[in-house]
């Protein structure tokens, strides 16, 4: 069974409907990847996701359970953890307040035995605990986003551009993490900029297209498809990503 | 003499900075003004004459306003602020219904209480010894007051720095998608805010009803308007800007008095606020006015 199951998704902003109708399946313990254009809906399908914005029409399953009108802090404790685009960090609190303040989301919790746990993991976050979280670099924001998301233990991440404004020396500090925490049997959904580096690493993928499903299929096979990567990934065209 | 009006000041300042830590509360987690503060402080300076008429005795009467007030609280967010929370209808609509909500607050005390001024009088405070530090007078039912009012300040800081309640309500502040992607209850977060401020709001409400020994229904109007001073003073969202600003203000205008400016107190104290806001327009520990522009 699918561990997210989504049918005919459709949300927007406003008057404005982003997603028109979008499926797709997650199965347990597989990487997933989302790649599109900007503006496509990438990231409104993961706000949709985690119930920030309302579902218009379809429906969300997660771990067998419907969650379409479910409260976003209900998702969140059900071990669906989404790792928002921008980082956004609790910038006037400090490192360990930002990971206590998730850590006491999950049931059964033990808030100094998690913390210890992250901070042998990333031990820069360890050193940096009593600093704002605002006062950190991107990619130390980075690492302290998706350890928020550890500390509760996820079933399922849904990490939006985790790479986004990082050097690639960072890139591939953030994509070991990916790796590990894949390693670790934790079901992943990737929206990545870097469309390459993500349909490389992706068990499956979707391509995103204005709101809708255009492509999808296992992430090397995605890759292998010229017509794909010229017209997603831009690297045929000097204009960037093509819009048919 | 100056020393005597400086310890009136802190007297004084206790009750404004308590008031105001309440309204500035829920700036700080909403970014809204609550115009309904001033009138739960009014209500539960009645709550705590009525229950002190039936003979509960001054104290458990305080802390059983105060938990009314704090109910209200509640159920002044459900009804004005949760209905456009959920329309996202901005900051400044809220403010009308708060102001409705106000005034359903005052015709209801009127229906209940008229308008004559009430006293405590059968809480023996006519009676209270007078107590003499070298050149300085005060109350027993001074020092009491302003110890409450402290006392309480400095709870509200522990919570607000070291539980739980306090990371979520300050994560809420900052982030509302953050702390929702983080698994914290936005709506209870909310409430639990209310209940805090509005307590505290009530408190602050007997504690200056026991001071005057006077209980009217428009005590609320001064105290709103020098408490909004206090919170644009102190940086608006600041608890701790809240408490120095009411302690600054409680100085001045007894100061003002010691200079033989008394009928110059509230043009004084705006125009030092005035000056203090050139200075820093974000007030003294106000970072978040800047955040909107």
């Amino acid at each position: 069974m699918a561990l997210l199951e989504v049918d005919g998704l459709k949300a927007g902003y406003g008057r404005i409907e982003i997603l028109h109708g979008i499926s797709l399946r997650v199965e347990p313990h597989m990487l997933c990847a989302i790649v599109g254009a900007n503006g496509a809906g990438k990231t409104t399908l993961l706000l949709t996701l985690s119930r920030l914005l309302p579902v218009r029409d379809g429906r969300i399953l997660f771990d067998g359970r419907e969650i379409t009108r479910t409260a976003s802090h209900t998702v969140v404790r059900a071990g669906l953890l989404h790792v928002p685009e921008g980082r956004r960090m609790l910038a006037e609190m400090t490192v360990q307040e930002n990971l206590l303040v998730a850590a006491a989301a999950r049931k059964g919790g033990s808030a100094p035995a998690d913390l210890d746990a992250i901070y042998a993991r990333f031990p820069i976050l360890g050193e940096r605990r009593a600093l704002p979280a605002g006062s950190l670099s991107g990619g130390e924001q980075q690492m302290l986003a998706i350890a928020r998301a550890l500390i509760m233990q996820p079933k399922m991440l849904l990490l939006d551009e985790p790479s986004m404004g990082l050097s690639p020396k960072l890139v591939e500090q953030i994509f070991a993490i990916i790796a590990e925490e894949r390693a670790r049997g934790t079901t992943i959904l990737l929206v990545e900029q870097n469309a390459r580096k993500a349909l490389a690493i992706a068990d499956y993928a979707y391509v995103l297209e204005r709101g809708t499903i255009a492509v999808e299929g296992k992430g090397g096979d995605l890759l292998d498809r010229e017509e794909i990567t010229a017209a997603y990934l831009g690297e045929s065209s000097a204009t960037g990503p093509a819009s048919p | 003499m100056i020393a005597q009006q400086l310890l009136n000041g802190l007297f004084l300042g206790a009750v404004y900075s308590l008031f105001a830590v309440g309204y500035t509360l829920v700036f700080g987690v909403l970014d809204i003004l609550n115009l309904a503060h001033a009138a739960i402080f009014t209500a539960a300076a009645f709550t705590a004459f009525s229950l002190s008429m039936a003979g509960v005795p001054l104290p458990l009467a305080l802390i059983a306003a105060a938990i009314v007030a704090g109910i209200m609280g509640i159920l002044l967010d459900r009804v004005a602020f949760a209905p456009l929370r959920a329309r996202n209808a901005g900051t400044l609509v809220p403010l009308i219904s708060s102001i409705g909500v106000a005034i359903v607050i005052g015709a209801v005390l009127r229906g209940i209480y008229g308008i004559d001024e009430r006293h405590f009088t059968t809480g023996g405070l006519d009676t209270a010894p007078a107590i003499h530090a070298g050149p300085l007078t005060f109350t027993i039912v001074e020092l009491t007051i302003f110890l409450s009012a402290i006392a309480l300040m400095l709870v509200l800081s522990w919570v607000l720095r070291s539980t739980s309640l306090g990371r979520r309500i300050r994560a809420v502040g900052q982030d509302r998608i953050a702390a929702a992607l983080l698994g914290i209850n936005l709506e209870a977060t909310v409430a639990a805010t209310f209940f805090i401020a509005s307590a505290l709001g009530g408190a602050a409400g007997v504690l200056t009803a026991l001071r005057y020994d006077s209980i009217t229904l428009d005590m609320g109007g001064p105290i709103e308007l020098k408490g909004l001073a206090v919170i644009i003073l102190g940086g608006m969202g600041s608890v701790t800007g809240a408490v120095i600003g009411g302690f600054i203000l409680g100085a001045v205008e007894t100061l003002a008095v010691v200079f033989g400016l008394s009928a110059w107190r509230d043009a004084i104290l705006f125009g030092v606020m005035f000056v203090l806001l050139v200075a820093r327009p974000t007030g003294l520990f106000g970072k978040r006015a800047l955040r909107a522009a």
